[in-house]
């Protein structure tokens, strides 16, 4: 197909992702703060759209956290991740898909680094045998794992029960999208829509139905930058990113947040309460928080998946009120209750930000 | 609740709120002021700057964010050397002692 005009200047903003067979490279820190969405990534592509992912177990730490705050060489993240490689290799997969926001920039700078500099790619083959006997292939293809959700989000609008509709007035629910600096920053034509119009959670609003916000500080970082959170020192800037941010979407009335990278759903979610507590002040409606999702809650929500079993009872924001709007069916009295109806006991509520 | 940090507040400057009256009344006097392009030789030259932290280019720009600049006005020693080395020629001696006569009450006369 020959683009003309505006089409062919959208193509060079777009970038053709394999159909099937992914090795899955998962996150550090998104298993602890928002424990389902890996999970349901998963259960999602296989089960409802039916492609074949790899899970392996063996799967460390990409080392990105390490190496943006400057605790070890780029040498170090560089056979670390070429161990990755090495047992996506071992498994007999050639497509890389990424779970976290900061392995998916590392992954691709490794890439691109060597491409730049093949005698530093010869070293760390040989730092990686030295270290374990371990061989690799470079990735043919390196997608985030939003982009495959990005991909098939048609598909599973058709497939989904629910819709980001208010169910009471029938508007679409206004959504706040906030993309990774990692994912559209770096690398900008590994994203969709480049760094200057990242469509990837855009796209997968409009196609199940909500509307976008569009603010003054919608591509402002979400203030967790690694070094500005590792020093509790800097955390008051860190906060202040955030505040910045919420201060900008709130004459707009966002009903919720969709977000694509481990750090930002957590710092946007977590620091709702911290500002709520040092100013007294709340986002949402009715002294309530704006729920902060990540996009696989989000599709597993849309497809009527039970939001406990997403997890959603480890925001710090209540995600009741967002249930609600759209028409999801769940039981209060179950909110708690973990694996094997297991109590997980109750948080401590906070002083200012409603919770229930 | 202490978390050991506190909200850092905002450097955002929102120029539709800021109060310029005495960057207004200072302009009117001394035209010359909106020819600054706060390259901040005046200050680089200024005797006064290391012991009391006096600039020229601070004071204007504070002024255009409608800061109080009293408490550095009072620390220049109006020896001039500014206006020597402004290279836009702006009479910065001059705009020092405009703006001590404007906050003495003289601005409106």
């Amino acid at each position: 197909m020959i683009y003309q005009g505006k089409q062919k200047i959208w193509s060079d903003y777009q970038k053709d992702i394999p159909d099937d067979h992914w090795y899955y490279a998962r996150s550090c820190i998104r298993q602890n703060f928002f424990p389902a969405s890996e999970k349901y990534f998963l259960e999602i592509a296989r089960k409802v759209l039916g492609k074949d992912i790899c899970d392996n177990e063996h799967h460390t730490t990409c080392g990105g956290i390490a190496y943006h705050s400057d605790t070890i060489p780029q040498e170090t993240a560089m056979t670390i991740v070429a161990r990755q490689f090495a047992l996506m290799s071992e498994c007999g997969y050639e497509n890389l898909v990424v779970s976290c926001i900061t392995s998916f920039g590392n992954y691709n700078e490794t890439i691109e680094t060597w491409r730049e500099f093949p005698e530093l790619e010869a070293k760390i083959r040989e730092n990686l045998w030295k270290a374990c006997r371990r061989e690799f292939k470079v990735p043919k293809y390196v997608a985030h794992a939003s982009d495959l959700i990005f991909k098939f989000r048609h598909e599973i609008a058709a497939k989904s029960v629910n819709r980001l509709v208010n169910r009471e007035t029938g508007e679409p629910l206004r959504v706040v999208e906030h993309i990774g600096c990692h994912y559209s920053k770096m690398f900008p034509h590994k994203g969709f829509g480049g760094a200057e119009y990242p469509c990837v959670l855009s796209g997968m609003v409009e196609s199940w139905g909500g509307q976008v916000i569009d603010y003054p500080e919608r591509r402002h970082c979400c203030g967790y930058g690694f070094r500005q959170y590792h020093v509790k020192a800097n955390r008051g800037y860190c906060v202040a990113n955030t505040h910045k941010k919420f201060e900008s979407m709130e004459p707009f009335h966002p009903d919720m947040i969709i977000t694509n990278c481990p750090g930002c759903p957590y710092f946007l979610d977590r620091w709702q309460y911290v500002i709520s507590e040092q100013t007294g002040k709340t986002y949402g409606q009715g002294g309530y928080g704006i729920p902060v999702l990540t996009y696989e809650e989000l599709a597993g929500l849309m497809l009527g998946y039970d939001p406990w079993d997403l997890g959603l009872q480890t925001h710090q924001v209540a995600v009741e009120p967002l249930l609600d709007k759209i028409g999801v069916k769940y039981d209060p009295a179950a909110k708690y209750l973990g694996l094997n109806k297991e109590d997980l006991l109750r948080p401590e509520l906070p002083t200012n930000m409603k919770c229930h | 609740m202490d978390f050991g940090f506190v909200l850092n507040p905002s450097s955002t400057v929102d120029l539709g709120k800021v109060d310029t009256t005495l960057y207004d009344r200072l302009a009117r006097r001394c035209p010359d002021v909106k020819t600054c392009m706060a390259c901040g030789s005046c200050s680089a030259t200024c005797s006064a700057a290391q012991y009391s932290g006096m600039s020229v280019r601070k004071v204007l720009l504070g002024l255009q964010r409608g800061n109080d600049v009293s408490a550095m006005l009072s620390n220049c020693m109006l020896c001039g050397k500014c206006t020597m080395v402004c290279p836009r020629g702006i009479n910065t001696r001059n705009l020092i002692l405009t703006l001590c006569r404007i906050h003495d009450g003289e601005g409106s006369k």
